[in-house]
């Protein structure tokens, strides 16, 4: 190497501890903005729930800023959030909560979508002892590890669609059901999958079909096979909306009758904007719905949040964009209890969060999931092609009756 | 539970059939793939992409307000062009090269193609509607959805128009003459490059039919073509190159084999019984060869 070369590089690098030093000292505050941080999946295949996720921070932070900040010790701050784009892979975006923390000097994160990058990135954060309220990671082994700076406002994936299965029991007279489940291995569909396993301990009802679908499969045609010599009582499908949209096609196709058919990942916005009419009965789990009657003052109810959030990005907000929403309110509630931006200061007012939000009821159980508000179930009813969710459990949220059996395809037009 | 399918006869037609029907599919696409591996000796790590690409051309003329059906015309025309461009682009560059090399640039093109559809078209499932109805065999204990039985026949219809376009014209017989011995065709006059750019647009717009068949039969995703590029694979290693009858019966063989191990060993291990059975075959080929060795000696 050259004398040259050696003194390009001591510039170069004097250059880049100088810019290091100086980004960190951006912080958690700055000025009037308190920075939060967020790896979130703008590209590759988390790309559309990525931009909800995104589209749900940006909404309350506008909110909460046009309507005064948030005052810590007598003084109003703004949130902003620093963004990066995780390209939906795990690895990258433990990298990026790093940036974001060590370079940015972010004392405090957002979640990013998914249960897989969530838990890709709570290791991190927990290393560094910054606070995340997370929205969009469901998985249960999240909250069985012990964390301590993990916040979720959703209810974990075990609970999603334990609710149909006492549906059933409730429309079977109370006596235990024949379940046919087919699930994707992946973290978030197995954990669901362990819900329905105690629900139907819980109840006495029997699984007599346990199908474990490969992440690649776009063909349930064999399971579904099996349903149709099996005639259980529930069909229970969770594989995201690949899952959900396969399920529906090859159910119509197949002409498979069921009493019940229960998804997670079934919005009747994609699902009948894809099968239209196809898709009626089924019924969806789902973290929130717009008529649900909880409250805050920020975003007034679920039907205004709707409202105004179509105002905004041109479409109905789909849960996730909510439950995001919502994670802000928590922040912000954090922030004027702690009355301080010492991160452990404010950790503790996480723990102590009691709160309502348009989105639900909010409360950290010990590991960090969200135990003040139930799941809730609804059914998709259609007028021709025309397709709605009508919330039909849990009965203090029903707006609408709920349809059983499923009328079988022979009666249906 | 264990072994339903042979306590229920009408399993073991819905299986066979439906195994059988989405094998045609598969050797459709397995046979562009024989062909330019044949022709070019690339292995094409992007068919799947390329299939799914097929898809998103028929689920984009859907979306227009045309019958889905139409893309296994449109689709090909497109696709052959793609197919065309993408030679002169890349795998011009890589097709003297060793095996090794092709494989990698057409990795590099599958991520390509994902990424962008992903970026065109939106990371969201969708499906095409061809409304076409099922088809209900022994009092309504089987199902055979009608846009399945569509695909198997365009499959067929194409593969059989290929064979003779093989045979007769003159660019088959250029490409044929190619694949025996690349040198020897362009002594003799055969515009070899033409002929591989030609033989990587066939293969690109066979794709694009199965894609377009796929988008009314089963899902498009921008990250679901691999599993196709695996299948084809396989049907090739067993088949060999240039057989297309060996094309069509393996095919059919790998789809039984699927639909027979989702009831037998359970759904979760469907796609690894497909790799188990490449990893047997390529050992027992390996075996085979080694015994013809000794015959040599």
């Amino acid at each position: 190497m050259n004398k040259l070369t050696k003194l390009f590089i001591t510039f170069v690098s004097a250059i880049t501890l100088t810019l290091a030093s100086i980004s960190s000292s951006f912080a958690k505050v700055e000025g009037d903005y308190i920075v939060l941080g967020s790896a979130i999946s703008l590209t590759g295949k988390y790309s559309s729930n990525g931009v909800h996720t995104q589209n749900g921070y940006n909404m309350a932070v506008d909110r909460i800023n046009k309507m005064g900040g948030v005052e810590v010790q007598g003084k109003k701050y703004k949130f902003e959030i620093i963004y990066y784009d995780d390209e939906s892979n795990p690895k990258r975006a433990a990298q990026l909560a790093e940036r974001l923390i060590k370079q940015d000097g972010v004392h405090y994160m957002l979640g990013p979508y998914s249960s897989g990058l969530t838990k890709a990135i709570a290791p991190v954060t927990e290393k560094y002892k910054i606070p995340m309220v997370e929205a969009n990671g469901a998985s249960r082994s999240l909250f069985t590890k012990g964390y301590k700076y993990l916040f979720a406002v959703l209810s974990p994936a075990n609970q999603y669609l334990e609710v149909a299965i006492d549906l059933a029991v409730e429309k079977n007279g109370g006596k235990g059901v024949r379940i046919a489940q087919a699930f994707e291995q992946d973290a978030f569909s197995q954990d669901v999958r362990l819900g329905i396993l105690d629900a139907a301990k819980r109840t006495g009802s029997e699984i007599i079909i346990d199908d474990k679908l490969p992440k690649e499969l776009n063909d349930m045609a064999a399971t579904l096979a099996k349903v149709k010599a099996t005639k259980p009582d529930v069909l229970v499908v969770s594989g995201h909306t690949k899952g959900a949209l396969t399920a529906i096609r090859q159910i119509s196709e197949m002409k498979v009758d069921v009493p019940m058919l229960a998804m997670t990942h079934c919005d009747a916005a994609k699902l009948s904007k894809q099968h239209g009419k196809k898709s009626e009965y089924a019924l969806c789990a789902s973290q929130w719905h717009k008529n649900l009657s909880y409250k805050d003052k920020f975003f007034g109810s679920g039907k205004k949040y709707d409202a105004d959030f179509k105002k905004e990005f041109g479409y109905a907000p789909p849960y996730q964009s909510a439950e995001s929403s919502a994670a802000l309110l928590v922040f912000k509630d954090a922030f004027e209890r702690a009355n301080s931006f010492d991160r452990d200061a404010v950790r503790d007012a996480l723990v102590d969060t009691e709160m309502q939000t348009f989105y639900g009821n909010i409360k950290f159980g010990p590991g960090g999931q969200n135990v003040a508000k139930p799941m809730i179930l609804f059914q998709v009813r259609c007028k021709g092609d025309d397709c709605e969710n009508k919330v039909v459990a849990p009965t203090k949220w029903a707006s609408d009756k709920f349809y059983h059996p499923i009328p079988k395809w022979s009666e249906r037009s | 539970m264990d072994f339903l399918i042979f306590k229920a006869p009408m399993l073991m037609v819905q299986a066979s059939l439906d195994g059988i029907l989405l094998g045609i599919l598969f050797a459709l696409i397995a046979y562009g793939m024989a062909l330019q591996w044949g022709v070019m000796n690339i292995i094409n790590i992007a068919q799947g992409d390329l299939v799914i690409l097929g898809g998103y051309i028929a689920y984009t003329m859907y979306l227009a307000g045309i019958h889905p059906a139409w893309g296994v015309i449109v689709s090909p025309i497109i696709m052959f062009f793609v197919g065309w461009a993408l030679y002169k682009l890349v795998i011009n560059k890589v097709v003297d090269r060793d095996l090794f090399i092709s494989i990698l640039a057409t990795f590099g093109i599958a991520i390509v193609f994902q990424q962008l559809m992903n970026f065109i078209f939106g990371a969201d499932v969708v499906v095409a509607q061809s409304e076409y109805g099922t088809t209900m065999l022994f009092d309504n204990s089987v199902t055979l959805p009608n846009s399945k039985i569509f695909s198997a026949v365009i499959s067929v219809l194409y593969a059989i128009a290929l064979v003779i376009y093989m045979k007769k014209s003159r660019l088959g017989r250029a490409i044929r003459a190619t694949a025996q011995n690349a040198r020897a065709a362009k002594i003799l006059g055969v515009d070899t490059e033409k002929v591989y750019a030609a033989t990587f647009g066939i293969n690109a717009a066979l794709c694009g039919i199965a894609g377009a068949l796929i988008s009314i039969t089963l899902t498009l995703h921008p990250y679901v073509g691999l599993p196709y590029t695996v299948r084809s694979f396989m049907i090739v290693i067993v088949a060999g190159l240039g057989n297309l009858p060996a094309v069509a019966v393996s095919g059919m063989g790998l789809g039984l084999f699927e639909e027979f191990a989702d009831y037998i060993l359970g759904t979760e291990f469907r796609i690894g019984a497909v790799f188990m059975l490449l990893v047997f075959i390529l050992v027992y080929r390996r075996f085979k060869l080694s015994k013809k060795r000794e015959y040599l000696k």
